[in-house]
């Protein structure tokens, strides 16, 4: 037995100490995933408020995992939701199911459905891990409305989609969007 | 230069090594392999049969070749020489040595359809995740298959106001039109009604009617209007109430036979989370074909109904129903029922405050849509557990002669006239039947037999519309004359009805006119035409069969001593006498006994009490009788007055068989198995519910006796293993002694009616948008008559009873004088019916006319 042999087992332990620390202090300091992590979906809006989904269901089609629930809904004057005839009336994600795949977001004809950061998704309640459109639907920024509404940016649904990506650099609401992004510390992440 | 001619020199008919032709046939080559085909046959068939599938927009085998889409073009080579452009083979008929190439195997074809494709898209709009046909489209698919990948057209696209509600239940979108007329066509030879037309030319060709195109004019009225919906080949027709509700993708589609009339059309329904979304016709040719009228395809919504019973309700001592367990409910039953049977119960106090008589049976009134195996256990349960034959299905207009007819001609006499021997009669005759009013696929099928040579002939007071679209002729009589009229047919009716072949269709209500089944069974005797007999609901044919009525026994037999011990014995009775030996009362015999305190208990199905000949006299029934069990899907008059209800399951959530008025059993299989995962749901809960035959069953075991009806399977197997036993000799049709004749001579007049398809029937509960679509009901005079009485058209018109009145528009019409029309059945405005029936009127009774109200609504 040479004379290090007693202090040789913490070899690893020695070398280990001087290396970057790879243990998470979670949920004390809260890990910044990449930009692009698959976290919780949301449901975005026009920059009026109304909602972008159309309720068409192509997202629950493309879903391998049938996590999406989807029912259309007819909008009128009186009741509006979204641009147009169709909105979706029932949006439910059940994310015991999501697999976090992204499909349903490439298959959205409208780009209501993305994606954030949130990776946050445990519970201790089945039921409460579906979530509702209540859930989903992204913040109404200054500038939008809770619907219905009626549209407010051009006659048809035509204008929010030609119009949409001008609308969206508009001056004022560019600012509206930065004033929300440090107004939410989370939603630097 | 193609492929088979160099292949094939020579004409393929002259080929050896091939057989012969067959004759009528002709040899024609497509996509290089030879075939024979029938002379006649479309190209796009003869593709279809050799599963090369031709792509096509306006093509429907059940249409006239319109040629509108030009999807389908093909290239063509007739005798060595190619066609100089591409054919729509949906248009051409084969030819003799014919060559023909598809996409399949000629460029030219496929860039032909491409073009067309590219030019059908041009005006499309980008819909599809906002359409109703997405992921069923053909547009869609015929896009991805025969399409360009990539669009080419960068200008402005063509747009429409949208949606446009062309009826209350029919939408259309002209932008995504692609012109193929199949709707048009569909309105104009099959349904017959102008309900929608092409307009304009050019870029603003599109579909419509005359208030799509000048934003004002008629409502346009079909009760056909939803085929339309299902034939079109993209989102350009869609309905108001499947609009936005699902997708393909998320629904079960389910066989089924529809329940709302006695026709048997298939459907095919689609549902999702315990709930039918849409009802779709179904594919038989021997039946509907691929049609079927808007009731049956759009009346579904009354199984998750507010008002749907899904637990057994028993009365407490405050005198309202209470939720109960099935044992108690059932116990409860049959305890009354026996005691009410055996006549054990409290007997009434008589004019001295003694007790009396007491009361003593029951009597069984199952209603007219049940399965025939439901019917079976009704009979089953009045037989052996009641020990009466007091039971009748038929909740209308009904008679002792109808009855003798029925046993006569319909019970037991399995499949009879057939929609296919309509089709070939040379000469139909309609008696007491508006055929499209009361049996709309019957109406179709009539339609297409007119347009290919039947004579149709209707008894009746008016040229309604059936008597118009059929091309038909009216032989037009008195209200309650019907039977006179029979007996001195013109001449070339009667012979036309003697010619081999030619069938009479008669209707239920011809138990409203004495005499008239007489004068049937009388006519048909006589000129040996066929007869068959067409009720309006999905079972009266089966409960004629199943033996739910006073004087027959399931299977077509008479109520004797040897049929009594057939039954008897194949039931398991230890004595042969078991079964009750005195025929049974009529419904209304049933409703009269239990109101004068004679009956002491009633069995109640899917009763609707304003159905009835006497409303009041059934009230009143209900009212004295001691104990009422009613089976019941939804809270009803019924269970106003019933002591223990059953909730009994709707069709959707139970298999069975309803036998059609041909004779044909229809079978289905449980659409939403309430038992299994996918629970029947009302209200957003699960509510699991059971057959009537089952219920029956389980309450008779509860009375010691055993139906074995656990299940529809196995009463149809007890049914089938009984069979038909007609007697072997078949009494007649008894009339009326003296006629019940009234003259107009108090200045009233007669009245004619019938029931129009949509009028707030209990299975159309919850369809605004279907009762949109309902003929607006009317007040039908000649001119003469409203000259007489100082009325108008349109002006507002009393019809007076003796229970009340009812105020309608006036329309003139070719009645015979002093005959006033109305429908025997009114939805008012603010919910209820007002009915003919009810106002204390019948068919061929007097009634009188006053005008000058202005108001629509009754008094
Ligand atoms: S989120 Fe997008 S894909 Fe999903 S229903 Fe809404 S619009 Fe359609
Ligand atoms: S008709 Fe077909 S192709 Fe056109 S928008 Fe609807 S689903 Fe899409
Ligand atoms: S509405 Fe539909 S069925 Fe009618 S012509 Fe247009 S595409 Fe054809
Ligand atoms: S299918 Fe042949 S022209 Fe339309």
């Amino acid at each position: 037995m040479g004379m290090f042999d007693g202090i040789a087992g913490f070899g690893v332990t020695f070398s280990t100490m001087f290396r970057k620390v790879v243990t998470e202090d979670y949920p004390r300091v809260k890990k910044v995933t990449a930009p692009r992590y698959h976290g919780r979906h949301q449901l975005n809006r026009h920059p009026d408020g109304l909602e972008k989904c159309v309720g068409c269901e192509l997202c629950a089609w493309a879903c391998p995992a049938d996590a999406i629930y989807v029912e259309g809904g007819d909008n009128t004057d009186e009741e509006r939701y979204s641009p147009g005839e169709r909105y979706g009336s029932i949006y439910q994600i059940n994310y015991l199911r999501c697999i976090g795949c992204g499909l349903c977001i490439e298959a959205c004809p409208t780009r209501s459905l993305t994606m954030t950061n949130e990776y946050e998704l445990a519970d201790d309640d089945r039921q409460d891990l579906i979530y509702d459109k209540d859930r989903l639907l992204a913040p109404l920024l200054p500038g939008m409305e809770q619907p219905p509404h009626p549209m407010r940016l051009g006659e048809n649904e035509q204008d929010y989609y030609v119009q949409g990506p001008e609308m969206a650099r508009r001056p004022d609401v560019q600012d509206a969007v930065r004033e929300e992004i440090q107004m939410t510390p989370e939603a630097s992440r | 230069m193609t492929a088979a001619s160099e292949k094939a020199p020579e004409k393929p008919s002259e080929r050896e090594d091939l057989p012969p032709v067959p004759h009528g046939h002709v040899r024609l080559t497509i996509d290089d392999r030879v075939v024979d085909a029938p002379q006649g046959e479309l190209l796009i068939r003869t593709c279809e049969r050799l599963g090369i599938v031709v792509p096509r927009f306006c093509d429907h085998p059940l249409l006239d070749p319109a040629g509108a889409c030009r999807q389908c073009l093909v290239e063509v080579e007739m005798g060595g020489r190619k066609m100089p452009k591409p054919q729509a083979s949906c248009t051409m008929t084969v030819a003799q040595d014919m060559v023909v190439n598809t996409q399949m195997t000629s460029a030219v074809a496929d860039k032909a359809q491409q073009g067309v494709m590219e030019l059908l898209l041009i005006n499309h709009p980008l819909d599809c995740p906002i359409c109703d046909k997405g992921g069923e489209c053909p547009l869609q698919n015929q896009a991805m298959s025969s399409g360009r990948a990539d669009s080419r057209f960068v200008e402005e696209k063509r747009t429409f106001a949208k949606p446009l509600p062309i009826s209350d239940e029919v939408l259309l979108d002209r932008e995504r039109c692609v012109l193929c007329q199949r709707c048009t066509r569909f309105s104009r030879q099959i349904a017959g009604d102008q309900f929608i037309e092409l307009l304009e030319r050019g870029a603003h060709q599109q579909i419509g009617t005359e208030e799509t195109a000048f934003g004002e004019g008629e409502d346009f009225q079909s009760y056909f209007s939803g085929n339309t919906i299902q034939i079109c080949p993209v989102g350009a027709l869609t309905s108001a109430s499947y609009r936005f509700r699902s997708r393909p993708f998320d629904l079960v589609s389910t066989p089924g036979v529809s329940e709302h009339d006695s026709s048997g059309a298939a459907v095919r329904r689609d549902w999702r989370r315990g709930a039918v979304t849409r009802v779709l016709a179904g594919e038989d040719p021997d039946v509907n074909e691929e049609w079927i009228d808007d009731k049956t395809r759009f009346a579904f919504r009354y199984a998750q109904s507010a008002t749907r019973i899904t637990r057994p309700l028993v009365r407490g001592d405050d005198g309202e129903l209470h939720e109960t367990s099935w044992t108690d409910a059932l116990e409860r039953a049959a305890a009354a029922l026996l005691a009410a049977r055996d006549g054990t119960g409290p007997a009434p106090l008589d004019a001295d405050g003694e007790p009396g008589e007491p009361k003593r049976g029951v009597g069984v009134l199952p209603g007219g849509r049940l399965t025939i195996e439901d019917a079976y256990a009704y009979a089953k349960f009045a037989r052996a557990a009641l020990q009466t034959n007091d039971i009748d299905a038929r909740a209308r207009a009904h008679s002792g002669e109808e009855l003798d007819f029925l046993a006569a001609h319909v019970a037991g006499t399995g499949l009879g006239v057939t929609y296919a021997d309509l089709e070939s009669a040379p000469a139909v005759l309609t008696v007491a039947l508006e055929v499209e009013e009361e049996a709309p696929v019957v109406f179709l099928r009539l339609r297409k037999a007119a347009r290919t040579g039947t004579a149709v002939h209707h008894l009746g007071q008016w040229s309604s519309p059936a008597v118009v679209k059929t091309g038909g002729r009216l032989v037009r009589t008195a209200p309650g004359r019907e039977p006179e009229a029979l007996a001195t047919l013109p001449d070339d009716v009667a012979a036309a009805l003697a010619t081999p072949g030619a069938v009479v269709l008669v209707g239920e209500r011809a138990a409203e006119v004495p005499g008239l089944y007489a004068a049937v069974s009388d006519l048909v005797g006589r000129t040996g035409a066929r007869v068959a007999w067409v009720p309006r609901r999905a079972g009266e044919r089966g409960a004629v069969d199943a033996g739910a009525l006073p004087t027959l026994l399931p299977g077509g037999r008479p109520v004797d001593d040897v049929a009594r011990a057939q039954l008897a014995s194949s039931w398991g009775l230890a004595d042969e006498n078991a079964l009750p030996a005195t025929p049974g009362r009529d419904g209304g015999a049933i409703l009269r006994a239990a109101a004068a305190g004679e009956l002491a208990g009633l069995v109640v199905g899917g009763v609707e009490l304003t159905d009835l000949p006497d409303p009041v006299l059934a009230r009143a029934a209900l009212r004295e009788a001691d104990v009422v069990v009613s089976l019941e899907q939804v809270a009803s008059e019924v269970t106003r007055y019933a002591d223990v209800v059953l909730p009994v399951a709707p069709v959707v959530n139970k298999s069975g068989t309803f036998r059609n008025w041909e004779g044909r059993d229809r079978r289905f299989a449980t659409t939403i198995d309430p038992s299994g995962g996918s629970s029947g749901r009302v209200g957003g809960t699960a509510a699991i519910t059971l057959p009537d035959c089952r219920v029956l069953d389980t309450l008779a075991v509860e009375m010691d006796v055993d139906l074995f009806t656990q299940t529809p399977e196995v009463a149809a197997a007890e049914l089938g293993h009984l069979g038909a036993a007609r007697p072997t000799e078949i009494g007649p049709v008894r009339g009326p002694d003296g006629s019940g004749d009234v003259d107009g001579t108090d200045g009233s007049l007669r009245l004619a009616s019938w029931r129009q398809l949509l009028d707030g029937g209990a299975l159309l509960i919850d369809e605004p948008e279907l009762a949109g679509t309902a003929r607006p009901p009317k007040i039908r005079i000649s001119t003469v008559t409203a000259r007489r009485l100082g009325l108008v058209e349109d002006a507002v018109a009393g019809l007076e009873g003796p229970r009340g009145s009812l105020h309608l528009p006036v329309e003139l019409a070719d009645l015979p004088d002093d005959v006033v029309w109305a429908p025997a059945r009114v939805p008012q405005a603010g919910g209820g019916v007002i009915t003919l029936a009810g106002l204390g009127l019948t068919h061929g009774g007097p009634a009188r006319l006053t005008g000058g109200t202005t108001d629509g609504s009754a008094a």
